[in-house]
This record gives C-alpha cells, sequence and structure tokens, in this order.
C-alpha cells in the first residue's frame, strides 16, 4: 500500500528525515516510536504534503501512485488521513460545514453525487457515537475551544467521518487523559478493517496498550534504527531509548 | 476651489428651482449651507481625516443632478424583488435622491408612525421635521455635509412616536437609475421617541452602467429607552462613489446598532457619528467590506462618550483582494464624568493580496478616570495553518481560502438582530466571495 524509500526531507534547508524506508501493507498497524526531534512529525507531515517540508530526495509510492507529486487535498481524496497532533482551531467555520464540504469533495473525486442533508446528518451522527463527541461539539466552530481530548476526538471523528485507507496517528495519545485514550483507541479500532492501514506516531508506550501495531520501528535521527514486532514497543518502555541510539551511532 | 466652484455655481444659478422643489424645512438650512460650503470647501487630502480619500477629486467631474424633479421612468418594483425568504419588510424606494410615492407598502402601520418622503414628512408634520431636521449633525461640520444640505431636496424619513413598537422591519431600497452621469443628494431622517422600537435596513443598488455619485446624510435620534437597528448593505458597482455620513444622538437607555456592509462598490467613504448622551445608552457598531479590484472603502468612526455608565462595541472587518484599499480610522472620546463607561473597539483586516492595502489608525481620547476601553488592530493574511488543515480533509485550496475568508467576516453578521436578514447576509456574504455577485445584482441576489 505505502512504500516509502530512501526518503530526505527538512524544513527551512535543514535537513531532518535522513533516508527513511518503510513499508507499510492493506490490514497492518506499524507503530513509529522515537524520542523527541527524531524527526516523527516531518514524516507524517512529508506524507500529508505539508508545504512547509521539503522533500530533497526518495520517493513514496502509494496505492501504485507517486504520493509526491499529489496536492494536499487529492493525497486525502485518495484516502490518507493524519490526525493532527496539534489539531487547528478555525472561528467562524462550523464543523458541520466543515465536513459537509470534505465529505462531498471526496464524492466528487469519486464520481459520486453529493450526499443529502438529511443522510448527512444521519453520517454525522452514526460517526459522532464512535468517539462519543458531543452533538454540542459537532455544531460549534472547528476546534475552537475545545479540551485538548476533544479535539483528539474530533480528529479520529473526521477520521471516521473520511473513512481513510491509510490513517496516520501523529501524537493521538499527547495530552489525552486515560478516559479520554480509551475513547479514541476504542474509535480508532473500530475503524480498523482488513483493508486499510493505520500508522501510529508515538513517544510512548501507553497508546499501543490500546491499539496494537503489528510492526514496532524506532526512528532516530531522521533514520529507522530498529525494526521488529510488538515486544520492541514494551522493550523501549522498559529500557529508554538511549541503548538503541548507542547502538545506531556505533 | 476647483471641484467646489461647480457646485457653487449652479446652486447660486438654479437656488429658486431646488426651493421650489423642495419644502420649507430642507429650504431653510441652504443659505447657511452655501456659506459653510464656500468656506470649507471639500476635505483635503492633506488634511489627517481624509488622507486616503481624494474628495476633491471625486466631484470635480460634471454630474447631472435632477433638480427639477423630473420622473425616472422606472418602475422600482419591476427592477426588484427583495421577496426575502423569512424576513418579510415594509419596502419602500428613494429613486436616486427622490421618494418614490406611486406606489406604498400596504402595510398597518400603528397610529401616528410615519415611514415615507422627507418632503412630504417636512410638509405634513413641519413642527417635528423642523425639530429634527439638520440638527444631529450640522453643515459646518464638514464641506461634504454643506453639498447636501444646500442640494437635498428629498428623502426618506422614520418617525416613530412614544412607547410605538413597528414590528416589521422596515427596508428601503435606494437605486442609482440612469442613463447619464448623475449625482444624488440623500437624506435619511430617524426619529425614535422614547421607548419607541424600529428596525431599519437600507439598501444601496446601481442599476446602470455609468458613473454615480451621492452624498448621503442620515440622522439618528434616539430618545429615551428606545430601540433602533440600522442595516446599510451596498450593492452597488464599480463606477458608483459614495460619500455617507451617519450621525446617531443617543438619549439614557437607548439602545443603537449600526452595521454597515459593501459587498460591492467602487469608492465608499462612510463616515459614523455616534453620540451616547445619556446615561446607559449602548451603541453596537459594526461593518465589514468585502473588496476586489480597485474597489475601496474609506471608514470613519467616532464615538463620544458624554454620559456615565453608557458601552459601545465596535468592529470593523475588511476583506481585500487584488488592487483593493481599505481604511480604517476609529475615534473614541470619553469626555470628563462620563464614568463608568466602556467602550471596545476592533478593526481585522485580511489582506489576501501583496497588492491590497490597508491603513489603519484607531484613537482614543480619555477625560474621564474610571473607565474600561480597549482597541485592537490586526492586519494579516490567511491563516497557512489553517487552510492546510481544511486542505488535509480533501479541501481544495481555492475552496478553503474562501471558506476562510467567509468565517473571518462571520462574526460581523453574527451581530444582525434579525434573523431573517442574518441567514441571507451570509448567503450574500457567501455568494459575493464565490464571484457571483461580481456585479450589482439588484435585490434579485438577495433572493
Amino acid at each position: 500500500m505505502l512504500e516509502i524509500k530512501n526518503l530526505h526531507a527538512g524544513i527551512n534547508g535543514k535537513e531532518i528525515l535522513k533516508g527513511i524506508n518503510l513499508t507499510v501493507n492493506k490490514g497492518e498497524v506499524h507503530a513509529i516510536m522515537g524520542p523527541n526531534g527524531s524527526g516523527k512529525s516531518t514524516l507524517s507531515s512529508v506524507l500529508v504534503g505539508n508545504p512547509a517540508f521539503k522533500v530533497t530526495e526518495g520517493e513514496v509510492i502509494y496505492q501504485g501512485k507517486n504520493l509526491l507529486e499529489l496536492s494536499p487535498e487529492d493525497r486525502s481524496r485518495e484516502g490518507i488521513f493524519l490526525s493532527f497532533q496539534y489539531p487547528v482551531e478555525i472561528p467562524g467555520v462550523s464543523m458541520v460545514n466543515f465536513m459537509r464540504a470534505a465529505v462531498n469533495e471526496h464524492h466528487k473525486y469519486k464520481g459520486l453525487p453529493p450526499v443529502s442533508a438529511t443522510d448527512f446528518l444521519k453520517l454525522m451522527r452514526e460517526k459522532r457515537s464512535i468517539v462519543e463527541l458531543d452533538n454540542k461539539l459537532a455544531g460549534r466552530s472547528v476546534n475552537e475551544g475545545f479540551s485538548g481530548g476533544e479535539k483528539k476526538r474530533n480528529e479520529i471523528f473526521q477520521m471516521a467521518m473520511l473513512e481513510p485507507i491509510l490513517a496516520i496517528l501523529d501524537e493521538t495519545d499527547s495530552g489525552l487523559d486515560i478516559d479520554s485514550l480509551r475513547i479514541v483507541a476504542t474509535g480508532v479500532n473500530k475503524l480498523r478493517t482488513p483493508e486499510n492501514a493505520t500508522i501510529v506516531i508515538t513517544h510512548y508506550q501507553r497508546l499501543l496498550d490500546y491499539i496494537k501495531p503489528d510492526v514496532v520501528h524506532v526512528l532516530y535521527n531522521g533514520r529507522i534504527i530498529k525494526t521488529a514486532g510488538p515486544e520492541l514497543a514494551l522493550e523501549l518502555e522498559k529500557k529508554g531509548y538511549d541503548w538503541l541510539k548507542t547502538e545506531a551511532e556505533e | 476651489m476647483k471641484a467646489e466652484q461647480q457646485y457653487i455655481d449652479l446652486f447660486t444659478q438654479y437656488e429658486d428651482l431646488i426651493r421650489q422643489h423642495s419644502s420649507a424645512v430642507l429650504n431653510a438650512p441652504r443659505k447657511q449651507a452655501l456659506e459653510d460650503f464656500e468656506r470649507l470647501g471639500f476635505p483635503s487630502v492633506k488634511g489627517e481625516d481624509y488622507k486616503y480619500t481624494d474628495v476633491g477629486q471625486a466631484f470635480a467631474f460634471n454630474y447631472g443632478i435632477n433638480l427639477k424633479r423630473i420622473d425616472i421612468p422606472v418602475n422600482p418594483y419591476d427592477v426588484f424583488r427583495c421577496d426575502v425568504p423569512h424576513l418579510s419588510t415594509s419596502l419602500y424606494f428613494v429613486v436616486n435622491d427622490t421618494f418614490y410615492e406611486k406606489r406604498l407598502p400596504n402595510v398597518d402601520l400603528p397610529e401616528g408612525v410615519y415611514i415615507g418622503g422627507l418632503k412630504t414628512f417636512t410638509e405634513l408634520y413641519p413642527d417635528v421635521a423642523e425639530r429634527y431636521y439638520g440638527k444631529a449633525t450640522s453643515s459646518n461640520k464638514d464641506g461634504i455635509i454643506a453639498l447636501n444640505t444646500m442640494l437635498a431636496q428629498d428623502g426618506f424619513v422614520v418617525y416613530v412616536p412614544r412607547d410605538i413598537v413597528v414590528k416589521r422591519p422596515i427596508q428601503l431600497i435606494q437605486i442609482f437609475r440612469s442613463d447619464v452621469d448623475t449625482m444624488a443628494n440623500r437624506r435619511v431622517l430617524v426619529i425614535m421617541e422614547p421607548h419607541s422600537q424600529a428596525k431599519l435596513l437600507v439598501c444601496d443598488h446601481s442599476i446602470d452602467d455609468v458613473k454615480f455619485i451621492s452624498t448621503e446624510v442620515i440622522e439618528v435620534f434616539a430618545g429615551e429607552g428606545a430601540f433602533f437597528d440600522y442595516y446599510d448593505l451596498e450593492e452597488s458597482t464599480e463606477s458608483t462613489t459614495r460619500f455617507t455620513s451617519l450621525h446617531v444622538k443617543q438619549e439614557a437607555s437607548s439602545n443603537v446598532l449600526v452595521n454597515g456592509i459593501t459587498l460591492n462598490n467602487g469608492l465608499s467613504r462612510n463616515n459614523y457619528y455616534i453620540e451616547l448622551n445619556g446615561e446607559y445608552a449602548e451603541s453596537t457598531l459594526c461593518g465589514m467590506s468585502i473588496l476586489d479590484r480597485e474597489q475601496q472603502v474609506d471608514t470613519y468612526t467616532h464615538i463620544t462618550h458624554a454620559a456615565p455608565h453608557c458601552t459601545s462595541n465596535e468592529l470593523f472587518k475588511n476583506v481585500l483582494n487584488d488592487h483593493s484599499t481599505g481604511v480604517f480610522s476609529g475615534r473614541i472620546l470619553v469626555k470628563e464624568g462620563a464614568e463608568k463607561t466602556a467602550a471596545f473597539q476592533s478593526n481585522r483586516n485580511l489582506c489576501a493580496t501583496r497588492e491590497s492595502r490597508m491603513y489603519s489608525k484607531p484613537q482614543l481620547e480619555i477625560y474621564a478616570d474610571d473607565v474600561k476601553c480597549s482597541h485592537g488592530m490586526t492586519t494579516g493574511q490567511i491563516d497557512e495553518a489553517a487552510l492546510f488543515y481544511l486542505q488535509s480533509r480533501g479541501i481544495p485550496q481555492e475552496e478553503a481560502r474562501m471558506m476562510l475568508s467567509i468565517a473571518f467576516t462571520a462574526d460581523v453578521v453574527d451581530n444582525i438582530r434579525l434573523d431573517g436578514l442574518k441567514e441571507r447576509l451570509h448567503n450574500l456574504v457567501e455568494k459575493r466571495f464565490r464571484g457571483e455577485l461580481a456585479h450589482c445584482a439588484g435585490c434579485r441576489g438577495c433572493q
């Protein structure tokens, strides 16, 4: 589904990703872990086409297409979704209008007719319940005045609405209390199918107790320095990252 | 004095004609107005208040004025069907600067209420008219007001006696209709006696592509405990220039809302003078403009707190595209003794292109000790993070930009206290951003 080959990228002329290689197949959950500043968020930003980041080398093949040539909106319509680490507040744009616009753009791309008002509200209701998001929040402006937990739940709600093929969760657990964490993780698990895949970017093992990864990668200094099964996450939890850093530097 | 001279000559030559086609109350201040105009002239770009709008140049052109009050062959009811869903209004028309008397709306107005032409009003109620006409402002205030007072022959009046509530919103459509370049000198007089209530929506339209220029003086008297809403919607053309001067005098516990929205125009200079003269009076003054091409809106506001315990809230927003220009100059004056004043001013602007220009100048002048005042100004671009967020959900960049521009102006529209109008304006603003209102659509655009 996704193949990243020797990806180099940076911001403001500073190279952050220094040759990433990663393959994700459908049905899989990959966890990308690593200390602060290792390039985790840069990787997710590059995958969704954030214009602040420049790719200098390498390629990304997604569903047989050259992903890096697609605009951010086309990547979304092709089924890529990023749950933002810091969801943006947009005063004056209501969640309803935002989601209606997004869903209809996805429909248009697939050659489907726009969704009717009643069907849309039904869809909203149904997907909202997945992350126990209050009806009142759905009527408000995008993320405006939402608590940290509400913002993250709102991300997963949007994911439920858009039904992505590849979901990237960027530090979705940060700033979450234990109840919100459970709700968010349960939501993500409900959305899993044998046809889609998930990349979970996280600092801690905590989220992985709820969302079970098939593969765990450790990103350090712009490179993946170790790839193993889910047991790696537990090991990191116990031993920290230092032993890997030493290993990598040797 | 080049631009001024043609108006002085015109007045001197046609004074009798002007008087003949007007009324005694309107004629009374003309002489003084001429003197004031000769002395003041048009405001100069060298002065601080008109730095960005060349008034003399705007008036230098040779416009026709309908001094003889010749009937304009237009039936406004044919041109406009402003049948707004959820907003049924009592609809009146001013064609250029003449009140359209031929067909008036079929409404049962509460007893004593007068809504209609200014000339007729001054003839029917000369005492009331004399007490209020030209009393919220004066021709010695600035040259454009003086010129308007010299030449105005008719206008529109809302007169609501004490304790009366006019439930049905009043709508005045002022249209420019002419085959030749034309000037209109418009007046609106609103008299709200104590504890009366009314809402007025004024829509400015131009239905021909010739050059138009208007001067307009709007006077609003809000008596003790009166409630009044004034919505001003300009949807004219690039070849339309307008100079409006709104003067509101508020007595104790009165509540006045002014919301001026420019959806399409050429050059507009809108002056707002609000005086809070009685305790616990409340004023909301807001407005917005959506500008592109070479359009310009120059907003000047002056709120005077002359009594204690009054509140004013001011919010102006501009969205600027292409080579457009926005100006905001907002002055708040808190006079000595106006303790417990609460005055808030905010001006926010979105410059979507490098070539667009926004000039903003807030001014606070406070001579009382116990007051709460604030002002804030920002001018910036579309928030890139928000833009990317919308795009990352599949919304095309152009669409996302539009959504953010619409959102930017949403709070000004939300200030509207008439639900049907609020809805309609949200809709119109969206159409404007989508380029569906590129030309004045008349009120057909409102449907």
